[in-house]
């Protein structure tokens, strides 16, 4: 049998079972979808223990469970679910692994069963993780950056199990990511279909890539510190434990670096910070395009910013460490380099703006969300330039205003690009939309009560209040008026906490009783919207693979009655359209899109 | 790997056309060494990250030179030893690689063979090695020299031991029913053998040098 005979053959061998189809299934979209909602269950986590924080700092002796080891806890616990578990894995593993064939027009990753083992990895990082909640001593309270000493020295909660189960998840959550990043990059690489230059990528696609790229080189130095403060801790090594004594006893360790600790940890979290930003940079700005109905200013400049963006947060990390004691002229190096890396990103602020210029610009909930990130965006990065100096970071370190600043930047930025970008694409999932009212509310809440959130902070930085703390009473520097404006963030918090229900509500509902999509509600361009069926089947694209004309961002052509052209239409086809002809449609993919759903 | 990716009547601008075979082979191939290229890039990532990490534990004045009189790398026949089995199995898969390019199926399979058994005499070599160590008192906490010599050892050591996993199921359709030849999986194979034949090379050269030589290492670097 030729290849060509047994792959025509296979091609025909769709998962018939309920366990091929959905568990252990190698569909790309049926991953993403796993990715997603495990992604969003242990972020739900994430959440609650934020608000029980909150609740503490806010109404302090609220919760009687809530002694110091229990913040800690909660503390370390949010930090490292939010950054790791939930948003990498979401734009990687979630959007990344459903957009990626859609759009650059191929019928599954290349490696579907590597992909498969990544969602099984990760879905067992996550059962490591939550299971030190129930191990003896329970979970780390290290703080998410898990310095060494006070990791696994006794006296911080959950030296005995609980940073041993962060670490193993660590790892394998890093397998994870590896496996799903070498098939992203690959698919992007060699699975394109005909036309699909990388030029003509949607920038969504160019976003999740460069953050592959870099979760390729900078997940390595994460493994290397897990592994050998796995040593450390197991094995009693000196890798990163310099000589302690402890509660009147020497340990045993002596001579390591923690220092070594953070250069390693930061090499990794720096680039981290890209690897959730660059994918929402590529998501945010095809949703403003679509929805302003513009095409994207500057389109290679945006491609070039992406990449020069990924170069530079290799060389940022130690803008985390200026109070670490390292050499002045290293904090001069990276202070100059960290405010370079401001160029390409306010030039893709910049160019999200000009997009917007004399745009016609629906506002629906996906265009909502964008312009919300926009904002944020700049807000979070501007507090940036502020900490980015040394001399202003160092009154500022470990402040509120570091808590706000890294909130504002990495974590409402990206989410809110989350929830745009599942309203935008959840008709193609699903083949109904969300609910418009309830996605409006979910909006406006959230919007505006995280910057009741973390506006406050700000200020409260600048007062000089530490982070870290269990509680600030009987500290002479902290004044009434910020217990008052805990209290008030403390009730914001659980407000846009609670309004996520909405969000949720809205899912479960949907997905069963929503409206009617249509193939192409958003009357978008790229590639899937194009696809044959909705939502997409086994293979994606039907008979043929579908064939690339242009880029995605043609809306609002002079001289064409319909303000988009999708990628798959040609010249010729365009030409008729000019002409008043409906265009002869050689493939589904330029079929005008029809249903209920589709009201523009 | 992704079959549906080559559907017979995807291809060409026009679609439909029937796509010849070899066409199909080498873009599997494109595909399948990419994605190596990738993970090659990732190791190497690592490791690289591990030496820096090596170079600047090494400064540090608890050091112990593993090299030094009495330790027990100060001759280290041993890592030649089993260095030359690594570069046995590294050959072995090479003359397999060929000839599974000139279709001479039986000596494809014997040198096939001889490259994972090298590879697992390499392995075994390491251990004996490690017992060595041990033998000396060299144990994993004893100093940070010995720490790093188990880690980076024992990490390329797995890395070999997940080739002979690849290299397991390559055999076994090589021996299989079909008897087919699989150039391409023994490319990749073979490529994978160099590269930490390479890579081993690299962390003997590294972990048999004196502290002077990571101190002018760490100095070049900027580290010190």
């Amino acid at each position: 049998m030729t290849y060509a005979e047994q792959a025509e053959n296979e091609a025909l061998h769709e998962p018939k079972s309920f366990l091929t189809r959905y568990i252990w299934s190698q569909d790309h979209k049926v991953i993403a979808i796993q990715y997603s909602l495990t992604a969003i269950f242990v972020g739900l986590i994430a959440l609650v223990l934020s608000g029980l924080m909150r609740l503490q700092l806010g109404f302090p002796g609220s919760l009687e469970f809530m002694d110091p080891a229990a913040y800690y806890q909660a503390m370390t616990m949010h930090g490292m679910i939010m950054v790791i578990y939930l948003l990498t894995a979401l734009f990687l593993g979630g959007f990344g692994n459903y957009l990626i064939p859609l759009m650059v027009g191929a019928r599954d990753m290349v490696f579907p069963y590597v992909n498969m083992l990544s969602y099984w990895f990760y879905l067992l990082s996550v059962l490591v993780l939550i299971a030190s909640f129930f191990a003896p001593g329970g979970p780390t309270g290290a703080g998410w950056t898990l310095y060494p000493p006070q990791a696994i020295t006794q006296g911080t909660p959950g030296t005995d199990w609980g940073i041993v189960l962060m670490l193993v998840s660590l790892a394998l959550f890093i397998v994870a990511a590896t496996m799903g990043g070498l098939n992203y990059v690959t698919t992007i690489l060699q699975a394109r279909t005909h036309g699909m230059t990388l030029l003509r990528m949607p920038l969504s696609v160019w976003g999740i890539f460069m953050a592959t790229v870099l979760a390729l080189l900078a997940f390595p130095a994460l493994f290397v510190s897990a592994v050998m403060m796995l040593f450390d801790r197991l094995l009693g090594t000196s890798f990163f434990m310099p000589a302690i004594i402890s509660m009147g006893q020497p340990l045993e360790h002596q001579g390591g670096s923690p220092i070594l600790f953070q250069h390693l940890f930061w090499f990794f979290g720096h680039p981290e910070v890209y690897i959730v930003a660059l994918p929402a940079f590529g998501l945010v700005s095809d949703l403003i395009s679509t929805h302003a109905r513009k095409n994207i200013f500057g389109y290679r400049m945006m491609v070039w910013a992406i990449i020069a963006i990924g170069v530079l947060s290799f060389v940022v990390w130690a803008h985390h460490m200026y109070v670490s004691g390292m050499n002045p002229y290293f904090g001069f190096f990276f202070a100059f380099t960290t405010l370079v890396i401001a160029v390409p990103t306010a030039l893709k602020v910049y160019n999200w703006v000009l997009t917007l210029w004399h745009g016609d610009i629906h506002l629906t909930v996906p265009m909502l969300f964008a312009l919300a990130f926009i904002l944020t965006f700049l807000v979070g990065g501007l507090t940036g330039l502020f900490l980015g100096n040394v001399i202003v970071d160092v009154p500022l370190s470990d402040t509120y205003f570091v808590v706000a600043h890294f909130h504002m930047v990495m974590g409402v930025a990206p989410i809110l690009v989350v929830f745009g970008a599942i309203y935008h694409w959840f008709p193609k999932i699903s083949g109904r939309m969300l609910n418009d009212r309830l996605g409006r509310w979910h909006f406006w809440i959230t919007f505006l009560g995280t910057y009741a959130i973390y506006f406050p902070m700000h200020y409260l930085g600048f007062l000089g209040m530490p982070r870290r703390y269990y509680a600030y009473e009987n500290y002479e520097f902290i004044p009434q008026s910020a217990h008052d404006l805990n209290a008030f963030i403390t009730v914001a918090a659980l407000l846009v906490g609670t309004a996520q229900l909405l969000f949720l509500f809205n899912l479960a509902w949907s997905t069963f009783k929503g409206k009617p999509a249509g193939a192409n509600p958003w009357h978008a361009n790229s590639l899937e919207w194009q696809t044959p069926e909705t939502p997409p089947r086994h293979g994606n694209w039907g008979r043929k693979l579908p064939v690339v004309h242009r880029w995605p961002y043609d809306y609002s052509v002079p001289g064409l009655a319909q303000d988009y052209l999708p990628q798959t239409i040609s010249d010729q086809q365009m030409a008729q359209l000019k002409s008043g002809q409906p265009p002869a449609s050689e493939q589904p993919a330029a079929e005008r899109p029809t249903g209920p759903g589709d009201q523009r | 790997m992704n079959t549906l990716q080559f559907r017979v009547t995807d291809n060409g601008a026009d679609g439909g056309h029937m796509p010849d075979p070899a066409a199909r082979e080498r873009l599997r191939g494109r595909i399948y060494r990419t994605g190596l290229w990738l993970l090659l890039m990732v190791i190497s990532s690592l490791f690289l990250l591990f030496l820096i990490a090596f170079i600047a534990r090494a400064q540090l004045p608890d050091w112990q030179s593993l090299v030094g009189s009495g330790a027990p790398l100060a001759d280290n026949w041993p890592l030649w030893l089993t260095s030359a089995l690594l570069l046995c199995a590294s050959l072995a898969l090479q003359w397999a690689k060929t000839a599974a390019q000139h279709g001479l199926a039986s000596l494809c399979r014997a040198s096939f063979l001889l490259g994972g058994l090298f590879a697992l005499s390499f392995l075994a070599g390491q251990l004996w090695v490690w017992q060595r160590f041990v033998e000396d008192g060299y144990l994993v906490s004893g100093n940070p020299a010995n720490s790093f010599f188990y880690l980076l050892t024992g990490l390329h050591g797995l890395h070999l031991i997940g080739g002979l996993v690849g290299w397991t199921v390559i055999a076994a359709r090589l021996f299989g029913r079909q008897h087919s030849l699989q150039p391409l999986a023994i490319e990749l194979c073979t490529r994978y053998w160099h590269f930490l034949l390479g890579l081993w090379l690299l962390l003997f050269l590294v972990l048999t040098r004196s502290q002077e030589t990571y101190q002018a290492i760490a100095a070049f670097c900027g580290l010190r």
